[in-house]
């Protein structure tokens, strides 16, 4: 802010002597002409200056951009990867790992709600973090660029497919810090915000054990025998939250870039042909594979939900121990 | 600045025609490589651009033969000339920047190397390397074997660098009046540079059928098919030019003094000569 | 005026007295018939005055065209949530409407003034390579036709941003992306054709007498423009071509998987896309430094310092472009580089200002449109300035970049900026053009209604990036309302206020106040020497000058 002022200042200087010509030397007022054109003093001073200006500048900017390009000791490790069109957050050596979508719904998007304070920049899961520990970011991308983007912890850093690049920053107050995606991502690009929840220590470290835990139990509950009710239900859930972005609430998609999935041929028909879709996407194209974004669980009722719901009514369900089995191998 | 009267050409069909070539050139490839029909498009238009260019020129010969172009014309053809193969020149500059970029910066951050080497974690299992021969994704296959430098892409060089001066023989016959010389050396010019296409042509098939070097091939392949390829691109030009030429040699268009269409053919090939040579470097050898 | 279809413009020989003959038309195109009227005349002309009406006539066109999808976009963003068009649509009209600005409305209106005035400029009959001139204009309504055309094909038209950064713009473009690939090759191509010529022509076509150093600035600034052009657009022409590959042949220039990178697609764009915005900006200062000493009635204030300073910006600007790829995760050493070259920039660019000023110090000014034109550029050109350094400082940009406040600096160079110049030289030369003086309350109601808009519209930008509005969004959090609103309703005063300039033009080319031959007092170059409106064939006897001045025998 600085900057804007020193520019402020300059700005002041030169308008002032421009309007002070505009004002007492104009031709109604019978001004008659100099004819200077040329003073080598005062274009070399007026050279001069700003370059100093301008190292004045420079100097405090170098030591900031230094400090910020050093993530080296950091006590936690986020890995974040952007998708079209959610955030993926990683504890590196934690296994804790989930994704975090938009929680706005469509209604309010759509005008047909009141829109709530937090409008557009609410997710369903945030990332969560301690304060007062230097926290890394690995950010990176599965499909197009993303920029993970938190004002408040002055942290812009572009996710790029196939490279890392690394940020950080230290949170000294808890509380909720909201952001969002700054590069041009596609379609859902001005939906993909990111919301962070800073915790003190203790409570993180809490958290986190919680976490770990329900990671555990939710992959034992992918061992049991699901009913089509339950997967129906969540199901749901997860289309909504993930798919309808492509293939619309109701799966009719917008072809031709976003197939509907209502009477498709591979929705309806072999069932591998649609697990293989959903695990691995389809390279080449915006279906991405979701293999580590969901768990099996999620999965596979995402894949029995699109196979009953929208009239596609095949009847057939999918076990999250069959999918967890193909993810293995 | 100014001496003697500067030629003025009236209004021309030759401009309009050439945009409409142009036009249906493009539209037609893009139409072929997005939906695979109008090949027939593209192969009108290229046609179409290459009659125009013909009846452009014929133009320009007329005027320049029935001496309407002074001095100040022929060194407003020279800027024009000259820039515009300082234009190719940064069309191939991208294309080399491309090239070093990916060895000197991308594929060592890919392995763990340098500022942004934390990117390995991406891909545990890759090794930078040049040639590279194995692409940090498995479903991208690279080259089986690259082609050695010291085998066609030598003999090629060779070709080139001949050409280079055989077409000087040939220019300063020109310039000094013997035009049996000219064109002989001249014809052996274009001989050199078809001898040249037709090595490139062998080792692409090389290449492309037995080494498993395509342009699929990863980086690697890209920026090979890349560099070459626009470069083939350009000799095939240069030798179509150099043939007109030889044809103009032999009808007698050039005088000792006035022969501007000839060296602008020559800046031309040497051009492409020179790029070569930092293609032989770049590309085969380093 | 001569009717003959082909001249020969006979040149007073300066040197040893040796005229050349006077040749007739006639005999050199025999059985052409004679100079076609109608459509014809307008696709077949090599007149530098004909083909300069083309450009100036194609860029208004796209400025409305363009125009209309900025207010598409800023009728979506009036409010918070979606109103009129889906996201993917609301993309496209993103892309193009920065593409068709770019290369559509404020490239071809340069040309179009370089066209029409270096030739009188610098007393040259017509441009160095008529045809070729030809060629190069109508080589843009077929780029633009087929770039608007892909907006009705299936999958819509490109919608990655007119920066176009891959993989967004290929592995995940729809399918017309090949097509708008085509019509930027063509494009491009026209540029360099076009710079070539006015290259030759500057170099090769000015009248006896007249030293590089008598040259006025717009000649010079469009000289070094056009370096700038033959420099950068065939960078642009390999990168898109890259994508073309990458789209169509499978290879992996830009995917890390085969051993690419995406960042290598943008230092290829921004080796081309910085100097670009000097392209659009170098012109300007050209025009305005016309202006500002015609109607301070004293000459421009350090010449050669101006001269200097253009240069250094050309090749300055060849080593900053990575400052729109901060946030790319870019080695920290090449960070400080580009910040330190881009903040570097400031001082050329501040010795024109600090010139404009000093001219216009202990002058005699008066306020006709081109000067109050002239005045709001360099007022609202310096604030776009300004925010461009703060940008420039790295750890700063991290919060700015892909904000609105990026947009508001660029708008400030471009909007105020570039096309307020393109105002102010259209309005300077349009007596020339016409003959006669364009209506002056009409033109004083455009300028301050186009003032008043453009800020309505831009300032607030400012503010809404500074809170964290990130850019290319088509719905926003409920905090940036306000500001939207009030950038939504400068819009559409700005965008209305246009017509105004529509209808100023139309008048004066059908009438109005008779302009003589320098048709504003104060003014000294060259094309104020030939009568007004300037016959279709000027300079066919090469004046004789001195200092820039013609000396008459
Ligand atoms: C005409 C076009 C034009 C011009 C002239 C400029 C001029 C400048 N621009 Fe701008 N710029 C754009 C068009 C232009 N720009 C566009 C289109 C983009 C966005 C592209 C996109 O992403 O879509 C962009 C983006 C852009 C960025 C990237 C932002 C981001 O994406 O994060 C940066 C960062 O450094 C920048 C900096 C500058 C600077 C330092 C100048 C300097 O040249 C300005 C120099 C002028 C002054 C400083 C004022 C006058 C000087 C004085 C009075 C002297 C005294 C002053 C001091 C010493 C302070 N510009
Ligand atoms: C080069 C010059 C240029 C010019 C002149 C303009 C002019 C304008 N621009 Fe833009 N703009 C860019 C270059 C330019 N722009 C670029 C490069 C981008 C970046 C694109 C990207 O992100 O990829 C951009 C992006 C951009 C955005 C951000 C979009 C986004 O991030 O999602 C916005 C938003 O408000 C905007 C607004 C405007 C407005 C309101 C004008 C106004 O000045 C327009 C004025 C309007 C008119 C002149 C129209 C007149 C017509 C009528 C009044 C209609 C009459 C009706 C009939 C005849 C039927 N522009
Ligand atoms: C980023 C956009 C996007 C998202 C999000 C997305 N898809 Fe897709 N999906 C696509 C596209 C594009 C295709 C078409 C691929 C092709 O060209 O065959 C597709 C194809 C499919 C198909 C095959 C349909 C057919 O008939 O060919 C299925 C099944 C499918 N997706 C399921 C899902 C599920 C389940 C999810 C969520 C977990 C999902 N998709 C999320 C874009 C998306
Ligand atoms: Cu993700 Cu924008
Ligand atoms: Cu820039």
């Amino acid at each position: 802010m600085t900057i804007f002022w020193i520019c402020v200042i300059i700005g002041v200087v030169v308008f002032g002597i421009m309007g002070y010509s505009m004002i007492r030397h104009r031709k109604s007022r019978g001004a008659i002409p100099a004819t200077f054109h040329e003073n080598t003093r005062i274009e070399i001073l007026w050279t001069i200056i700003p370059l100093v200006i301008l190292f004045v500048m420079a100097v405090p900017a170098t030591a900031t951009l230094k400090d910020m390009y050093d993530a080296s000791e950091s006590a936690l490790d986020i890995k974040v990867t952007g998708h079209q069109w959610r955030w993926q957050y990683e504890y590196l050596g934690e296994n804790v790992a989930f994704t975090s979508s938009l929680a706005t719904p469509r209604e309010q998007i759509n005008n047909t709600s009141e829109k709530g304070e937090h409008y557009l920049l609410e997710v369903d899961n945030p990332l969560v973090l301690p304060i007062n520990r230097k926290v890394r970011f690995l950010t990176t991308s599965a499909d197009v660029i993303h920029s993970w983007w938190v004002p408040d912890f002055g942290v812009k850093k572009d996710a790029i497919p196939g490279f890392i690049n690394e940020a950080w920053t230290r949170i000294d107050t808890p509380g909720t810090y909201r952001g969002q995606c700054a590069e041009l991502c596609g379609k859902d690009h001005g939906f993909m915000p990111v919301v962070v929840q800073a915790l003190p220590e203790a409570e993180f470290d809490e958290w986190l054990v919680a976490r770990k835990a329900e990671a555990e139990a939710s992959l034992s509950d992918a061992g049991r025998d699901w009913g089509l009710e339950e997967l129906m239900e969540k199901g749901e859930k997860t289309y909504a939250t993930i798919c309808a972005a492509c293939h619309q609430p109701n799966g009719q998609g917008m072809p031709p870039a976003f197939p509907s999935l209502v009477g498709s041929a591979i929705v309806t028909g072999d069932m591998q042909a649609h697990i293989d879709i959903v695990i691995n996407g389809k390279a080449g194209t915006p279906m991405a594979a979701f293999a580590d974004v969901l768990s099996p669980v999620e999965l596979a009722a995402v894949i029995t939900y699109e196979r009953n719901a929208w009239g596609n009514d095949t009847g057939e369900l999918v076990q999250p121990a069959v999918i967890k089995e193909q993810l293995s191998q | 600045m100014s001496s003697g009267s500067y030629y003025v050409p009236a209004h021309s069909a030759w401009p309009i025609l050439g945009v409409l070539a142009v036009g249906s050139m493009m539209v037609g490839t893009g139409i072929w490589m997005v939906h695979g029909s109008a090949a027939w498009l593209s192969g009108i238009g290229l046609l179409a651009v290459m009659l125009v260019m013909a009846g452009w020129f014929r133009d320009v010969i007329h005027e320049s033969m029935s001496g309407l172009y002074d001095d100040q014309m022929d060194r407003s053809f020279r800027w024009g000339m000259g820039w515009f193969i300082f234009s190719e020149l940064m069309f191939f500059a991208a294309f080399f920047g491309a090239l070093f970029y990916v060895r000197t910066f991308a594929l060592p951050w890919l392995d763990g190397e340098g500022a942004k080497g934390v990117t390995a974690l991406l891909w545990p299992d890759f090794t930078a390397s040049w040639p590279l021969m194995n692409p940090p994704d498995a479903s991208i296959s690279g080259p089986k074997e690259v082609l050695s430098p010291w085998q066609l892409p030598l003999a090629n060089t060779l070709l080139l660098v001949s050409s280079s001066i055989t077409l000087t023989v040939a220019h300063e016959g020109l310039k000094m009046g013997y035009r049996r010389t000219a064109r002989n050396w001249l014809a052996g010019t274009v001989g050199l540079g078809v001898c040249f296409l037709t090595l490139q042509g062998i080792e692409y098939y090389e290449a492309w059928h037995h080494l498993g070097l395509t342009l699929q091939a990863g980086v690697y392949g890209g920026t090979f098919f890349l560099l070459t390829g626009f470069h083939g691109l350009h000799v095939t030009i240069g030798t179509l030019i150099l043939a007109v030429m030889l044809v103009r040699v032999i009808r007698g268009h050039f005088s000792t003094e006035h022969h501007f269409a000839f060296e602008a053919a020559a800046w031309y090939w040497h051009f492409v000569d020179a790029v070569w040579i930092g293609l032989f470097l770049f590309v085969y050898v380093f | 005026m001569a009717s003959d279809k082909s001249h020969k413009a006979v040149l007073q020989a300066s040197e040893g007295g040796t005229s050349g003959g006077e040749y007739s038309s006639a005999s050199q195109h025999a059985g052409h018939g004679a100079a076609p009227r109608g459509m014809m005349r307008w696709l077949l002309t090599t007149n530098h005055k004909d083909i300069g009406t083309l450009y100036l006539i194609f860029s208004l066109t796209m400025l409305f065209i363009g125009g209309i999808m900025a207010l598409v976009i800023r009728t979506e963003l009036f409010q918070p949530g979606l109103q009129m068009v889906q996201p993917e649509f609301f993309n496209q009209m993103t892309t193009m409407h920065g593409l068709i600005m770019v290369f559509g409305a404020i490239m071809p209106a340069f040309t179009g003034l370089a066209n029409w005035m270096i030739p009188l400029q610098i007393g040259a009959p017509d441009m160095a390579l008529p045809r070729l001139n030809n060629f190069s204009f109508w080589l843009l309504p077929v780029a633009f036709l087929l770039l608007l055309s892909t907006l009705l094909m299936e999958g819509g038209g490109p919608n990655f941003g007119w920066t176009f950064y891959a993989p967004l713009s290929t592995t995940y473009a729809p399918p017309s992306t090949s097509f708008f690939i085509f019509s930027l090759h063509i494009a491009g191509i026209s540029s360099i054709l076009g710079a070539i010529n006015i290259i030759a022509t500057i170099l090769n076509l000015r009248a006896p007498g007249m030293r590089m150093m008598d040259m006025p600035l717009f000649v010079w600034t469009w000289l070094i423009t056009a370096f700038l052009l033959i420099a950068v657009m065939p960078v642009l022409a390999g990168a898109i071509t890259m994508m073309l590959f990458d789209i169509n042949f499978g290879t992996s220039y830009f995917n890390a998987a085969g051993g690419g990178d995406p960042v290598l697609f943008q230092h290829l764009f921004w080796f081309f896309g910085h100097p670009e915005v000097y392209i659009m900006i170098l012109p300007a200062f050209g025009i305005v430094s016309a202006i500002v000493p015609t109607f301070s009635r004293k000459r421009l204030f350090g010449y050669a310092s101006m001269v200097y300073a253009t240069g250094s910006i050309a090749i300055m600007s060849f080593l900053v472009w990575a400052h729109h790829m901060f946030a790319v995760g870019l080695p920290l050493v090449a960070e400080l580089f580009f910040m330190y070259t881009t903040m570097l920039i400031a001082v050329p660019t501040g010795v024109k200002v600090f010139n404009w000023i000093a001219t216009m110090f202990r002058g005699s000014i008066s306020f006709e449109p081109p000067m109050l034109f002239a005045i709001a550029f360099i007022v609202q050109f310096t604030i776009g300035g300004f925010s461009g350094l703060m940008l420039a400082i790295a750890p700063a940009d991290f919060q700015y970049h892909d904000t609105y406040f990026v947009v508001a600096h660029f708008h400030y160079v471009l909007v105020p900026g570039a096309l307020f110049a393109i105002l102010a030289g259209v309005y300077y030369w349009l007596p020339k053009w016409t003959g006669f003086y364009p209506h002056e309350g009409l033109s004083k109601w455009h300028f301050w209604l186009s003032v008043v808009g453009v800020n309505l519209t831009f300032f607030p930008m400012h503010f809404s990036g500074l809170a964290g509005m990130p850019r290319r969004i088509p719905d926003y959090a409920l905090q940036f309302a306000d500001f939207n609103m009030l950038s939504s309703l400068g819009a559409f005063l700005f965008g209305f206020s246009q017509l105004l300039f529509l209808v100023v033009i139309i008048k004066c080319a059908r009438g109005g106040v008779r302009a003589p031959a320098c048709a504003w007092e104060g003014a000294v170059d060259l094309e104020w020497s030939v009568p007004s409106p300037a016959p279709l064939h000027t300079f066919e006897v090469p004046p004789q000058t001195r200092d820039g001045q013609i000396v008459r025998p």
